[in-house]
């Protein structure tokens, strides 16, 4: 039983780090294939850098997903915040249903829908396309909104209610109980929230494609417009790099959370 | 309770946003779908939809997606069965490890898969080196599920995984001392419980395996269209026509919110016979 | 000299949409007094706990506080300070901030805060916890930080919401020893809500006894006990045998057949009344020296005591008796004037008939659902 459940899940890794063995293995190879190897080199790293296209859309892309990921986690809070304290329960499943909407949606659904508004603004202010930066920036916050809402309010449903409570009976007013007490329970919720929607708007591609404008291309819409004629390895070195900084962060996330839970115990 | 009535209102800026990015987007897929290029009203979008092969390009993405979210399941729950009975530490690494690949750019790692499974792919030269192949795999149905498959499967695993991990181990033990066999313990107590991360993971699945269009370009090579890159066509292609992609855009809704409701149907009856 | 008035509740109500959880509260809450809530789960106990600290506003009467009116002050503004049911200690915090908390709110100086917490973990028994997070502490100990946190405060009055109802049995008899203690020292009023009626007996100098969010009778805990003012008190405090009588007239009381002695007066003559008699009250007797007689039909061995129930005219009494007496066995009770308690009639007057339906089992059925009940 133990040996079966071991090769299972040997297999089931395989299968998922496969493709991932195969970019790390040609952004080191020698060639201009992506498909035979030549030899270790560290070429393409040298050219990525050297491609002032890709690293302006990683830049851009790094840019995008902070604001998008930063103005999402405030507002997000704030609403589940709100959400949390609404009394009538049909109007918080109302706006709770609302929220849902993007994360329920296919991409494709969402992105068109708001490619259609943006081309409607246009044409209402007269503007060949409003299509930008900022658009874009919507477009990410929108979808990156349920996520964070969805983190924040079990950590708020989780509080003792008697906490706050408890707060404003030694002399806080609801606003210092909310940020000397609730924000710092709340916190690691809000934190989730933040490094799900980074991620989220970091990777995306279906969204963005329809929503951002000529002037601003984010690495994956980069890597798309690359893909559609032929991929150097360079793209392949970067996304090692990136593979390599995720694992590190997470290794990183883990080992101080796995510490904070032992001092928990 | 007395709150500040700033706490309250707190939801007012996400209540404005909602309406105006998610609610005012949908009217306008609604308002596309029933005007012409002109702009007056017409149902020419949806009579259209009865012509040409959209109904075979609907019934093909459905068949695509369904199938790739039934490999997904057969692969993830006796995987996420096996996590949950780890040890807690190596439950957290193998999370991890589920987790990490979502972090990679799907582009990249569709990509990839081209690399592997081309004719002379990794695979093909694998085969070729103990005197096999080469097999085809590259442009076929078999080649864009699995890509499918690479992409979610994450989104099936760790639902269903975080359900059985809060299965009271008590509860397994409970059931043992009032009789049951291992196959009994499973489709009465395990089974139950974890159905509904089944069904989060089923949805989670399945929605973005209906409608995705990039996977079917790249492992599909265009010899089959998917819903996903027909709607993609109209909106960034060369035959732009906004009102006809957003009819289509509104079909595939439509489908996938009635799928979700067989789900959730599925999903009760389900819990509902468990406790009887 | 008369002690101070400090709260004051004047013709409280307050309902949650249709539950009236409070109707018509009076109550008085003076300087250096040991106030306890008795009642069971849903008598409204919590809630005027609630009311006096600010959380909830009555919908109609007055609060008052050292004679004011304090309806519309918000909780963060009065001069009371509450020891919640699960605690409620901040887990952000160590066990010095969280009792300094108050204090750092209202800017005290550093040095005013690391004496007055000092002073404060040595009065809860807690000296050398300072760094420790108050997740690590047992229910017992996190019990002291919630203590100390709200009387660094030091409030006029200080409200305790069953804050022993965690704890277990022992730790619990320790706990109330030393909160009494506290309260001396301190000399602050505590109100002090509990489900346990023992609880409110060995502790409080006066115990409101509440039930349907009405006070049944405040009292002192010996008067309580020996008097109570209707047959939901008689049944609610300790255990009781109560009877339909009449008041045949002044100083004679008629009930289970018989008239007897007692030492109640001022009802009208032939008047329906409810007769208390405390089972240990009640002497066992040789049947042909009893006032009544009956067949025993169930003997408990308690330790102290045995509990025997006895079938008297179709009546169960319970008897507490150091003798042993048989099942079966055929007996007289006697029973002293001064032992019989009159009570007027009331609405729970048929609500509480005797010991017939008595068990061991289903005392701790009824406990269990009410220890659910609460949240």
């Amino acid at each position: 039983m133990k040996k079966a459940s071991r090769i299972y899940l040997v297999l089931l890794f395989g299968f998922l780090y496969a493709p991932l063995l195969v970019m790390i293995l040609i952004s080191f190879n020698g060639g201009e294939s992506t498909a035979h190897m030549t030899g270790f080199s560290l070429r393409w790293y040298r050219e990525m850098f050297k491609d002032a296209a890709t690293l302006q859309a990683f830049k851009n892309t790094l840019t995008l997903s902070i604001s998008a990921a930063s103005a999402s986690t405030v507002l997000g809070t704030l609403a589940a915040v709100g959400i949390d304290r609404m009394k009538s329960a049909r109007l918080r499943s109302i706006i709770l249903s609302v929220t849902n909407i993007p994360m329920m949606n296919p991409d494709i659904v969402t992105g068109i829908s708001l490619m259609l508004l943006f081309v409607f603004a246009a044409s209402l202010i007269g503007y060949s396309t409003v299509l930008s930066f900022w658009t874009l920036l919507i477009a990410h916050i929108t979808f990156c909104l349920p996520y964070v809402i969805l983190s924040v309010l079990p950590k708020l449903r989780q509080m003792d209610r008697s906490l706050p409570e408890a707060a404003m009976d030694l002399g806080c007013t609801p606003m210092q109980s909310f940020f000397r007490i609730e924000l710092p329970f709340i916190g690691p919720g809000i934190l989730t929230g933040f490094i799900m929607a980074f991620t989220l708007s970091f990777d995306d591609f279906v969204i963005s494609n329809f929503t951002s404008g000529a002037g601003f291309e984010t690495l994956t819409i980069h890597i798309f417009a690359m893909i559609k004629k032929s991929v150097k390895p360079d793209i392949y070195a970067l996304s090692t790099l990136i593979f390599a900084a995720v694992l590190l962060l997470l290794l990183l996330y883990n080992l101080l959370g796995g510490r904070e839970e032992d001092m928990a115990l | 309770m007395k709150r500040g009535i700033l706490q309250r209102a707190a939801a007012a800026p996400h209540v404005v946003w909602s309406a105006l990015f998610i609610i005012a987007p949908l009217i306008f897929v609604l308002y596309y779908t029933f005007t012409g290029q002109d702009g007056s009203f017409s149902l020419d979008n949806i009579t259209r939809l009865g012509k040409g092969n959209y109904l075979m390009i609907f019934v093909n993405s459905l068949c695509m997606a369904l199938i790739a979210t039934v490999i997904c399941f057969v692969i993830a729950y006796p995987a996420a069965y096996i996590f949950s009975r780890m040890k807690k530490k190596s439950q957290k690494l193998c999370i991890l490890l589920i987790m990490l690949p979502l972090w990679m750019n799907f582009l990249i790692t569709t990509y990839s898969w081209m690399t592997i499974l081309e004719d002379t792919g990794v695979i093909n030269t694998l085969l070729g080196l103990v005197g096999l192949g080469p097999v085809h795999m590259i442009n076929t149905p078999g080649a864009v599920i699995t890509g499918m498959v690479f992409c979610f499967l994450p989104y099936m695993i760790l639902p269903i995984y975080s359900v059985m991990a809060g299965i009271d181990p008590k509860l397994l033990e409970a059931a043992a001392d009032l009789g049951c066999s291992p196959v009994q313990i499973f489709m009465k107590v395990v089974w139950p419980l974890s159905v509904g991360g089944v069904i989060s993971g089923v949805t989670m699945v399945f929605v973005p395996s209906v409608s995705t269009f990039y996977i079917s370009q790249k492992l599909g090579g265009g010899t089959f269209q998917l819903i996903g890159d027909t709607i993609e066509s109209y909106f960034t292609g060369t035959a732009v026509n906004y009102h006809f992609g957003a009819a289509l855009s509104l079909i595939l809704m439509v489908l996938i919110l009635i799928s979700m409701a067989v789900m959730n149907r599925f999903g009760d009856d389900e819990q509902g016979g468990a406790l009887i | 000299m008369e002690k101070n008035t400090v709260v004051r509740l004047s013709r409280i109500c307050k309902s949650f949409g249709s539950e009236n959880v409070l109707n018509n509260i009076d109550l008085e809450i003076k300087d250096d007094q040991f106030v306890t809530l008795l009642g069971p789960s849903g008598c409204g106990k919590t809630t005027t706990l609630r009311i006096i600290a600010g959380f909830e506003t009555p919908d109609s009467g007055e609060v008052y506080f050292d004679g004011k009116v304090i309806n519309d002050i918000p909780p963060y503004r009065r001069s009371v300070n509450t020891v919640f049911q699960k605690y409620a200690l901040f887990p952000n915090l160590n066990v010095y901030e969280n009792v300094a908390f108050g204090l750092r709110v209202k800017k005290a100086s550093d040095r005013e805060i690391s004496e007055k917490v000092r002073e404060m973990l040595r009065l809860v028994n807690l000296q050398g916890f300072e760094k420790r997070d108050v997740s690590t502490l047992s229910g017992g100990q996190q019990q002291r930080v919630a203590i100390a946190r709200a009387l660094i405060m030091q409030p006029r009055v200080l409200l305790l919401d069953e804050p022993l109802g965690a704890l277990d049995l022992k730790l619990r008899k320790d706990m109330q020893i030393e909160l009494k203690n506290i309260r001396k020292k301190t000399g602050i009023s505590f109100v002090y809500v509990t489900h346990d009626q023992e609880e409110a007996l060995s502790m409080s100098d006066t115990v409101v006894v509440m039930n349907d969010g009405v006070i049944q009778q405040i009292g002192a805990p010996i008067d309580i006990y020996n008097e109570p003012a209707n047959a939901y008190v008689a049944d609610f405090i300790g255990e009781s045998n109560i009877l339909d009588g009449v008041m045949e007239r002044d100083l004679q009381v008629r009930f289970a057949g018989r008239s007897f002695e007692c030492v109640d007066r001022g009802f009208m003559t032939d008047e329906p009344v409810d007769v208390v008699v405390r089972p240990e009250d009640v002497d066992v007797v040789a049947p042909e020296k009893g006032m009544l007689t009956g067949t025993v039909t169930e003997v408990t061995f308690m330790g102290v005591h045995y509990e025997v129930i006895v079938e008297i005219r179709g009546f169960k009494w319970m008897i507490q008796t150091t003798d042993y007496v048989s099942p079966g066995q055929f007996i007289g009770i006697f029973i002293e004037p001064d032992a019989i308690h009159v009570m007027k009639k009331s609405e729970y007057s048929d609500m509480f008939g005797d010991y017939s339906s008595y068990s061991n089992e289903l005392d701790q059925l009824s406990e269990n659902t009410e220890e659910e009940g609460r949240e």
